[in-house]
């Protein structure tokens, strides 16, 4: 199968967990094993949204054991003869090649997947600077070969990407460097936020220079945050910036 | 039917949520410490950097993560989700 893959280099790798809650979109074409009335497919998959109990398949590489997957929207695109285009937005985790095969044991005929295409993995897209590997190639080798950076740094993106989808706090300076060190963060450190950040949920924590300082866990809603003027806000989790590129403040 | 509609009402895709950033207090950043995301030096925009890969037909994601840290010539790589191969 082909599509969005992000690849998180070094240090980023840190934050793929983010990139995995932004969930995923998928376009794909349906074989179905019997003829099928046009709307009725459009139907089934149109109801086909919502939470949805999958086990993994015999040959997956994780626990077999039953899980829950949202699917977030689920349509036909197009239909041509027994060949069904459809979308699909769902939950990381969800298997496409199984859902579809319960799409075609609910239409009666059966079907499987012939094709699928990742359009979306969290904030990354098919449109948005998507790399082909020849292409990653050829520009470190004009970096290593001419010294020439500027296709490379073209094609790598800053880790602040893998963020986009994640509620964020930003704060000072002087809070930096011990939230580096692994520092909850306390609401006098804390400059602005995002709207309708809720208790236990992940965010990420950025300097004003918009640099991706960490990943933690709201200990208070944005309401919260707003009207204290002290108490622990966040708690660290994952430090993603090197210690000491802030001034020791503490 | 109906309880199912609901729930989905109240969970949107991540990609669909909308939020806006909102001040809680007027402060400047030193430009002496740190660096903006895009004038880091190019080492330093690899180990925090991401490659929004177009995977290719065939490899599995693994295989392809490893390839991307051999043209890279770097340590570690990770991805956002395996794209199983067709069997």
């Amino acid at each position: 199968m082909t599509g969005v893959l992000p690849i998180a280099l070094e240090d980023s790798t840190k934050t793929l967990q983010v990139v995995l809650a932004g969930g995923k979109e998928y376009v794909g074409v349906m074989k179905l094993h019997g003829n099928v009335e046009y709307e009725r497919i459009i139907e089934v998959f149109n109801e086909f949204v919502g939470e949805i109990y999958q086990r993994p398949p015999v040959r997956a590489s994780v626990k077999r054991r039953l899980r829950k997957r949202k699917i977030y929207y689920s349509r036909v695109l197009e239909v041509e003869g027994r060949n069904v285009l459809f979308k699909v937005g769902c939950q990381s985790g969800t298997y496409i090649r199984k859902m579809i095969h319960d799409i075609g044991e609910i239409l009666g005929c059966g079907a499987h997947m012939a094709e699928l295409r990742r359009i979306r993995a969290g904030p990354y897209t098919e449109d948005k600077n998507l790399v082909k590997l020849q292409d990653l190639a050829d520009a470190y080798a004009d970096w290593k070969e001419k010294g020439d950076e500027e296709a490379l740094r073209k094609l790598i993106l800053p880790v602040e990407t893998s963020i986009e989808l994640t509620p964020k706090v930003y704060v000072k300076d002087s809070a930096v460097d011990a939230i580096c060190h692994g520092a909850h963060v306390a609401i006098p450190g804390i400059v602005k936020l995002s709207s309708n950040i809720k208790q236990g949920e992940l965010v990420a924590i950025l300097t004003l220079k918009e640099e991706l300082v960490a990943l933690g866990k709201a200990k208070m809603t944005t309401e919260e945050i707003l009207e204290k003027d002290y108490g622990l806000a966040i708690k660290t989790e994952r430090v993603i910036m090197q210690p000491g590129t802030y001034p020791k403040t503490w | 039917m109906e309880v199912k509609v609901k729930v989905l009402k109240n969970k949107p895709a991540p990609w669909d949520v909308k939020r806006e950033i909102i001040v809680k207090e007027e402060a400047e950043t030193n430009l002496k410490y740190g660096c903006p995301p895009n004038q880091r030096p190019l080492q330093q925009h690899i180990r925090y950097g991401f490659v929004n890969l177009d995977k290719p037909r065939g490899p599995s994601s693994h295989e392809v993560t490893a390839w991307v840290k051999r043209i890279l010539n770097i340590l570690h790589a990770g991805h956002g989700g395996t794209l199983e191969t067709l069997i």
